[in-house]
């Protein structure tokens, strides 16, 4: 079969953690090389085909100049481009930056600041250019990942629920930790995808798929607040993986002036 | 002058982003380096003012392929700052749940990454043209380290269950139970591997590494143990600091590190060529099937190392959950002011983390030393002492052989991007 899509995946400021989920489909992988030609993936393989490329995966957000630049050239050379998990779509862990003053978190890290070139802020993807589709998850699900190449290939729209942790933590069986253990969980307002492990591991979810569609942040702070928590603990709470993440951002500001430690 | 330069801009088959210039003049190599050009992250930085409580699942996110490293080490430091002693079962738990992690990526490594450079193949799945039930059989067995480490942690990528004192919820005797066969059809499938393996052409290579890793009372070293060194150094993991030193050099993102002034190399070589004695029975017989002798220098054999080490890791997977005796899922834990420190051995070699908290529990200040950044002065060390006497190979050969030597290190190049020298910093 020659005219396989070409595919191709690349990496922006990363744990690899989510390209690696396409290593992880061992069932699946030696059928996903039938289907599709895997024209660029150095993380998997030293053959490098040359673009254009059917369907980029990009995995990471934009910290530097050099890759602000960079994923224009990708979007250029690429029909679909797809960004995956929550760095490619919120920035990450490492938007935490957007909240402090990069150059002092240059000088905690770095002996030699001046052989640093980084941006003050980490952005996702669709902040550079226009994304045909977002998959979330810190990491992503693999079974989801598989359905968006699925999809393309099969030049359909992905099967991707916007609903959110509590609808598959119901659907799972699983025990509300929030009501019954009183946890903090994040699962009324995360998307799902994960399907529902935190409450399964009796603990809160931490919302590593990020903001559900119609989120309702601020009714779940107000709760959190009557729970016992305080102010910095909310704000540190909506603030990890998806801290770029608008509904996540914004609640986390809500609650940074009244922080009673940084 | 004849002046001849080996390049490589993206290095394959390696996690993260990095590159590889040699520079030779008039014979002699004269510039080596090991550029690593991921973006910096700053998780020192970012980690300052967290709860001690988000040490595990923060770290986690430096490396997608070795996350539980960070989370057990992560785990111990905080664990040392605050005065708690897990019972030796959540040990064991820990214990295995890190077999999971290695078999992993050590099954990823060995024929995805490293084993396409013996064969002459571009990866792992265009190996599966020529060699198709070897691929098949390496899924599998990288699946088994992946289902045990979704029993254990809840995924493979980032668990979830790890938290300072032990784990949200233990795992159920039958769950545990239920991964025990793919674990031992893997072991068998490890087992028929070995003479592929055994039987690559290896470049006749030694290097007089001096070598460290942890020390364990109960086996391999893995999830806890003292600092040790081949030069018969004995210490305890908060004496770290007085031994490395890391320096930043303006060609690579990553710090790098000098054991009491000198290069040094962490990993599977290093845990092999110190504690071989402490393997199993089998994984024995396959370091001994394997050709290696009781010490490894040769750092292209690391692939075979890393097959003892993944027969171990299942085997020693496969003996916790057959003697698992039960156990509360973790245990309390009293927030104090004070500094921990924590060793664990990555998949890659020993990972060190340092937490100073205050009295509320919040991180004050951070600091992590992976793998990566210890072994890359050794790595571009390899190189320099490789191509020089190499340097009658045809320039594609030597430069595929120049990778190859690179990937004899499994560098995470994800990890060792921007890590924190505070002994530096404060100069």
């Amino acid at each position: 079969m020659t005219n396989r899509p070409k595919l191709a995946v690349w990496k922006f400021a990363s744990c690899d953690g989510c390209q690696l989920s396409l290593l992880n489909c061992e069932q699946e992988l030696l059928s996903v090389a039938q289907a599709v030609e895997i024209a660029y993936f150095p993380e998997a393989t030293s053959a490098e085909v040359d673009g254009p490329y059917d369907l980029s995966l990009v995995e990471g957000s934009i910290t530097t100049a050099h890759d602000a630049e960079r994923i224009e050239q990708v979007r250029a050379m690429s029909k679909w481009l797809v960004t995956i998990g929550a760095c490619a779509t919120s920035g990450g862990i490492q938007a935490l930056r957007n909240f402090a003053d990069v150059e002092q978190f240059t000088a905690a890290v770095y002996a030699h600041p001046e052989y640093i070139s980084t941006l003050d802020r980490s952005t996702p993807i669709a902040a550079h250019v226009t994304v045909d589709f977002q998959l979330r998850g810190c990491p992503i699900d693999r079974g989801q990942l598989l359905e968006v190449v699925g999809a393309f290939v099969q030049g359909r729209q992905p099967r991707i629920p916007t609903y959110s942790v509590c609808v598959e933590c119901k659907r799972r069986g699983a025990v509300c930790v929030a009501v019954a253990h009183g946890a903090p969980c994040l699962g009324p307002v995360t998307q799902a995808g994960c399907g529902a492990l935190c409450p399964a591991f009796n603990r809160g979810c931490y919302g590593c798929f990020g903001p559900q569609d119609s989120a309702n942040t601020a009714s779940l702070a107000q709760r959190l607040l009557d729970g016992g928590m305080r102010p910095v603990e909310v704000q540190r709470f909506f603030r990890t993986f998806n801290a770029g993440a608008e509904a996540f951002r914004a609640e986390s500001q809500r609650h940074e002036s009244q922080g009673d430690r940084p | 002058m004849t002046a001849r330069t080996i390049k490589v801009g993206t290095l394959a088959r390696v996690e993260g982003e990095g590159g590889m210039l040699v520079e030779v003049h008039d014979g002699r190599v004269e510039k080596v380096q090991l550029n690593i050009f991921e973006p910096p992250r700053f998780f020192e930085a970012l980690l300052r003012g967290r709860d001690y409580s988000e040490a595990p699942d923060i770290t986690a996110r430096i490396c997608g392929i070795c996350p539980v490293a960070y989370q057990m080490s992560a785990c111990l430091a905080m664990e040392d700052a605050f005065g708690v002693t897990v019972p030796d079962e959540i040990r064991l738990m820990r214990r295995l749940l890190y077999c999971g992690e290695w078999i992993e990526s050590h099954a990823l490594h060995i024929f995805f990454l490293h084993a396409p450079d013996f064969l002459g193949f571009d990866s792992g799945i265009d190996m599966a043209r020529e060699h198709r039930g070897v691929v098949e059989s390496a899924l599998r067995i990288k699946r088994a380290g992946n289902e045990l480490m979704s029993v254990v942690g809840g995924r493979s990528v980032h668990p979830v269950n790890v938290k300072v004192g032990g784990f949200h919820r233990m795992p159920t005797v039958p769950e545990l139970a239920a991964i025990r066969p793919d674990l031992v059809a893997a072991r068998d499938e490890v087992l028929e591997l070995v003479p592929l393996l055994a039987g690559f052409d290896f470049p006749d290579f030694e290097q007089p590494y001096l070598y460290v890793s942890l020390g364990a009372d109960n086996g391999y070293p893995l999830e806890s143990g003292a600092l040790v060194s081949s030069e018969g150094l004995r210490a305890p993991v908060r004496d770290f600091e007085e031994h490395v030193v890391e320096e930043h050099v303006a060609h690579s993102n990553a710090l790098h590190a000098r054991f009491d002034g000198q290069l040094y190399v962490v990993g599977p070589l290093a845990r092999y060529s110190l504690h071989a004695d402490a393997l199993s029975p089998l994984a024995a017989q396959v370091a001994h099937a394997a050709g290696l002798g009781p010490q490894c220098r040769n750092p292209f054999r690391s692939i075979l190392v890393r097959t003892v080490e993944l027969v171990y890791a299942l085997d020693e997977a496969i003996r916790i959950i057959d003697d698992w005796p039960g156990c509360v899922a973790a245990v309390p834990v009293e927030v104090r002011a004070g500094v921990g420190h924590g060793a664990t051995e990555a998949p890659r070699g020993l990972l060190y983390h340092r937490y100073r908290v205050d009295e509320s529990g919040a991180i004050t200040e951070a600091q992590i030393v992976p793998p990566t950044s210890q072994n890359q002065p050794s790595v571009e060390d390899d190189l320099r002492v490789f191509v020089q006497d190499r340097l009658d190979l045809p320039h594609d050969v030597l430069t595929q052989q120049c990778e190859t030597a690179i990937r004899n290190y499994d560098p995470c190049i994800s990890c060792a991007t921007h890590f924190l020298c505070l002994r530096v910093d404060s100069r």
